[in-house]
């Protein structure tokens, strides 16, 4: 099968890879591209595991062929902050104990982001509800929704001091 | 999880997209939000050789609300939750699209692909049925309209010819009286039960009512007999015992690891008469 000549732009950089059509947009992030934050918990489109930002909305890149990417904005955990300077949901995530083994906090984290700019002042029910497509198996929510709020509320605050 | 080899296809038309399928026949598949086929192509259940991305043709796209409300074939579910319009005229859309999947899945998944995939779970068909919607399926010879209520035929079977595209659905702005009631184990499971109810009333008697149920048969169920019951009384416990029993006469649920049939029964009845009472609380 033909591949296609794939241009995406990942974390603010323009990237070009070969894929073929039926390969996933989480298989060329994690294999082709070396971006292995998303990661993969089922094959059902379920755990959200593999959450990214494509052109301003959370999507699952396990349910996305990279051909339907072609020229998409993407964000990844790798691009919302580093180990020397982690944004606000991340230190919260650290700070509130909202992960134990890892493995759903970029997906969590990266939808977390888009959720706080979609509503910078949610409820916790509208947190719990809008994180709804990221399955957790450690957590057991509590500590990730705490997180969380605690993100929005320094967010908030550090904007209110700007103003 | 690995899909079988396909070629793309990126069609800018509507007429682009129907010559491919001519072309390609049962070999091709259209492709809107991909939030079924996708899942039923990892799983191999799917194995389309061409898959027709609709995603580049404007002409699938946008809303109108006036008297009649039409909706584009590729508005996603999040589109819908966030159109003020039609939170306005036909908030028993949002209250539906609220209960599907989850929010990743809301934001590419759309109407189209949701009332043309036939899969009796689905949510949105029966919600068509209810508002007496009309899909718009545009072929070879021309559009062609074909009313919801006569869409269904078997699960993954619908009245959609191979070689036409749903476009667009439209539907008459419905009463105030509305709910959608959904009974599911969790945040983006299929209905056990699902039930969409519209009431119109006036003196405190029902002028009109509309039924239909969600994956409680091999296809969305009308229930004209449920409707019928409900109108000219004035919705009290009788009529909604009434209604639930002719709602039950008209489905047909199969045993799956929802449940049993006679708990399907059992739910259906509960998850209406929940639907039929905040439907008439806001009629």
């Amino acid at each position: 099968m033909t591949k296609m000549h794939l241009t995406l732009t990942v974390n603010g950089e323009a990237v070009e890879t070969l894929a073929e059509p039926r390969e996933l947009l989480i298989h060329v992030l994690r294999e082709r591209l070396g971006i292995t934050g998303p990661h993969i918990g089922c094959e059902t489109s379920h755990c959200g595991a593999c959450t990214v930002d494509m052109d301003g909305k959370s999507v699952k890149a396990c349910t996305i062929f990279a051909a339907q990417a072609q020229g998409a904005e993407i964000t990844t955990i790798e691009g919302i902050g580093t180990p020397d300077s982690l944004h606000v949901l991340q230190e919260m995530f650290r700070e509130h104990h909202g992960l134990q083994c890892g493995f759903c906090t970029p997906g969590m984290i990266t939808r977390a982001w888009r959720l706080l700019k979609e509503n910078p002042t949610p409820s916790e029910e509208e947190v719990r509800f809008g994180m709804a497509g990221n399955l957790c198996r450690c957590t057991g929510y509590q500590n990730i929704v705490k997180s969380v709020l605690a993100a929005a509320n320094e967010l908030n605050t550090v904007k209110e001091a700007a103003e | 999880m690995i899909p079988a080899t396909f070629e793309y296809h990126r069609p800018d038309s509507v007429p682009g997209a129907i010559s491919l399928l001519q072309q390609h026949g049962d070999d091709a598949r259209v492709v809107a939000g991909g939030h079924s086929l996708i899942p039923m192509m990892k799983l191999r259940m799917a194995a389309p050789g061409h898959l027709i991305d609709l995603q580049g043709i404007a002409d699938l796209r946008g809303v109108e609300v006036g008297d009649t409300i039409r909706i584009g074939a590729l508005t996603t579910q999040s589109e819908i939750l966030a159109h003020a319009g039609l939170a306005e005229a036909a908030p028993i859309l949002i209250e539906a699209a609220r209960q599907i999947a989850d929010p990743q899945v809301r934001n590419l998944g759309t109407l189209g692909g949701n009332v043309a995939n036939g899969d009796p779970g689905n949510d949105m068909p029966a919600l068509m049925m209810c508002l007496d919607a009309s899909f718009a399926l545009a072929g070879p010879d021309g559009t062609r309209e074909v009313a919801a209520r006569e869409f269904y035929e078997a699960p993954y079977v619908t009245a959609r010819e191979e070689e036409e595209i749903l476009t667009a659905v439209s539907f008459a702005r419905p009463p105030r009286g509305h709910a959608y009631e959904k009974q599911k184990r969790k945040i983006g499971d299929y209905a056990t039960a699902a039930a969409a109810v519209l009431i119109a009333a006036d003196g405190g008697r029902v002028t009109s009512a509309s039924v239909a149920m969600t994956n409680l048969a091999d296809v969305p169920v009308f229930s004209a007999a449920a409707g019928a019951a409900l109108v000219g009384t004035d919705c009290g416990p009788d009529a909604v015992r009434t209604a639930v029993a002719a709602m039950q006469g008209d489905i047909d649920p199969v045993e799956d690891n929802r449940g049993p049939v006679e708990f399907k029964r059992h739910v259906a009845g509960v998850i209406l008469a929940r639907a039929i009472a905040r439907a008439w609380s806001r009629a």
